[in-house]
């Protein structure tokens, strides 16, 4: 394969495209750490939702 | 009927996410091997005669922008049921698509501008579809500076809803005028794919990249949602919290 | 009719009194329009050829930050609860406050249009077709902005925020304002296509405006 005389601009298309996507991916798994972080510490502390309060589960 | 069984089954964020769990690891790996394979197709596919190895960007510029249309359609058909069933997992899925459909539009954007460089000798050039995409990009960022300035969820579900059909009766109209306004400032665009003049040897690979893209769209999709579920669930716990006091 | 009627005229009266900010369009419009020359220069025939596109672009920013107010001091007040919770439909409702508001602001913005355009070096026979543009165009404007202003007021906030909601959305109407004003002055494309099709924006967001704002303002309510 190779790419003529414009590879850097594939190249700098594809590296884009990846980092925008880690990027997101990095996000998502940080934000869903977090917030299951704060989920167990308000659990721990004995804190129900509504749901688990009285039966149900609705969020 | 079945459909509707499942749709009241999602209705329950605490099945839904347990759905979610199950399935992800399966559309984790289903997502990487298209993925590879796409890209393994597209390494190998022919150059063009008139545009040569750059040709290879359109394997990311094209599914990019298929799905930056496919996310606005995902959120109208979100909206949808939002305002008509208040399905409570319409507005997660809505909220969850709007920053990564934003960031696929941004992808189509730059690797067009990338593209552009070589093919039209700038980085940009007011051509019809980039136009349209570029105002696509515009609705997303409003959208998402609708979601950042309402801390209520409740409040800003349905205004949400209302701005996603609104602009999903109002992007074919954009997508008409910008190809209007185009045909009247300059004669015709230097990029003229589409149609039927594809060749199998490009079309298979950028098919399968679509694909690919498509369920990468999925998955993050699925995690967001997740994501969102469980900051709603804070949120509540922490109301509680604050009334018990 | 008649409630819808009394309704179009109080606000009409309330806009127009002292405080009520009906002429701050047209003055915004003044001064904004006034402002390109100074940062592009006094070159008449640059003036000439982009003055259509000034005139439209101040006339898209003026009507949009108009309109933030629009249902704001309703809310403050109360009113907005009594509008909603009265026995005309909401759409009604919101439509004649609409007419109301594109009759306070718009209309007298498109009255110094001509002035503005001798001043951008606008030929005096094309101006009418401008002035035409703009009567046809701004209905659009407002009832578009009519949705960024009705969410505004639910979020609880606007300025900006409604901005960057319905600049994008006012794409078509300016492509096609701007179309149909220089047709009329460059040419060489006829002044009929893109004008009619602006008519046709300004209808069709005639329908759509009210219905959609109306919906936000419902789940203002709730």
């Amino acid at each position: 394969m190779t790419l003529g005389p414009h590879a850097s601009f594939i190249v700098a298309a594809y590296i884009v495209t990846v980092v925008v996507v880690i990027s997101m991916i990095a996000w998502i798994l940080r934000d869903y750490a977090a917030q299951r972080r704060i989920l167990g510490d308000l659990e721990q502390r004995g804190i129900k939702r509504r749901s688990q309060a009285s039966r149900g589960d609705e969020t | 009927m079945a459909l509707i069984d499942i749709f009241n089954n999602l209705a329950n964020p605490t099945r839904f996410l347990a759905l979610t769990n199950r399935v992800l690891p399966w559309l984790t790996a289903l997502t990487v091997i298209v993925l590879v394979y796409g890209l393994y197709r597209v390494a190998y596919a022919p150059d063009d005669y008139q545009q040569g190895a750059t040709v290879k960007i359109m394997f990311l510029h094209v599914p990019a922008a298929w799905l930056a249309m496919m996310g606005w359609g995902l959120m109208a058909v979100a909206a949808f049921g939002t305002l008509v069933w208040r399905h409570p997992l319409a507005d997660v899925a809505a909220r969850a698509a709007a920053p990564i459909g934003a960031a696929f539009t941004f992808i189509c954007l730059v690797t067009g501008s990338l593209w552009g460089r070589p093919m039209w000798g700038t980085y940009w050039v007011w051509d019809a579809r980039l136009t349209s995409v570029l105002v696509l990009f515009l609705l997303y960022l409003g959208m998402l500076a609708l979601y950042w300035t309402a801390e209520d969820p409740n409040r800003s579900a349905r205004a949400a809803a209302i701005l996603a059909l609104v602009g999903a009766i109002n992007i074919p109209i954009i997508k008409f005028s910008v190809d209007w306004w185009n045909t009247l400032h300059q004669p015709a665009s230097v990029i003229r794919m589409g149609g039927s003049a594809i060749d199998p040897s490009i079309l298979v690979p950028l098919l399968i990249m679509a694909l690919a893209f498509t369920l990468l769209f999925l998955l993050l999709l699925l995690l967001n949602m997740r994501n969102e579920i469980l900051r709603r669930r804070v949120r509540s716990m922490r109301m509680m919290q604050a009334a018990s006091i | 009719m008649n409630a819808l009627l009394a309704l179009l005229l109080r606000d009409m009266r309330l806009a127009t009194r002292v405080g009520g900010g009906a002429l701050m369009g047209a003055l915004f419009y003044f001064v904004v329009v006034s402002m390109i020359p100074f940062a592009i220069g006094p070159d008449l025939n640059l003036l000439a050829r982009i003055g259509p596109a000034v005139l439209w672009i101040g006339a898209l920013l003026a009507s949009l930050l108009a309109l933030d107010r629009l249902f704001a001091s309703d809310h403050d007040d109360g009113s907005l609860d009594l509008l909603t919770m009265s026995t005309l439909p909401l759409e009604l409702t919101v439509a004649a406050k609409a007419i109301a508001h594109w009759l306070t602001t718009a209309l007298p913005l498109i009255v110094i249009t001509p002035v503005l355009g001798l001043m951008l070096n606008v030929d005096m026979s094309a101006m009418g077709f401008v002035a035409l543009s703009l009567v046809a165009g701004t209905p659009a404007l407002t009832f578009i902005g009519l949705i960024g202003a009705a969410l505004s007021v639910t979020l609880r906030r606007g300025g900006l925020l409604m901005a960057i909601l319905v600049l994008p959305l006012t794409v078509p109407v300016l492509i096609f304002g701007v179309a149909a004003a220089n047709a009329a002055i460059v040419g060489p494309a006829p002044f009929g296509p893109p004008f009619t099709i602006l008519c046709a924006l300004s209808l069709a967001s005639f329908v759509l405006g009210p219905f959609a704002a109306a919906a936000a303002l419902r789940q203002g309510q709730e």
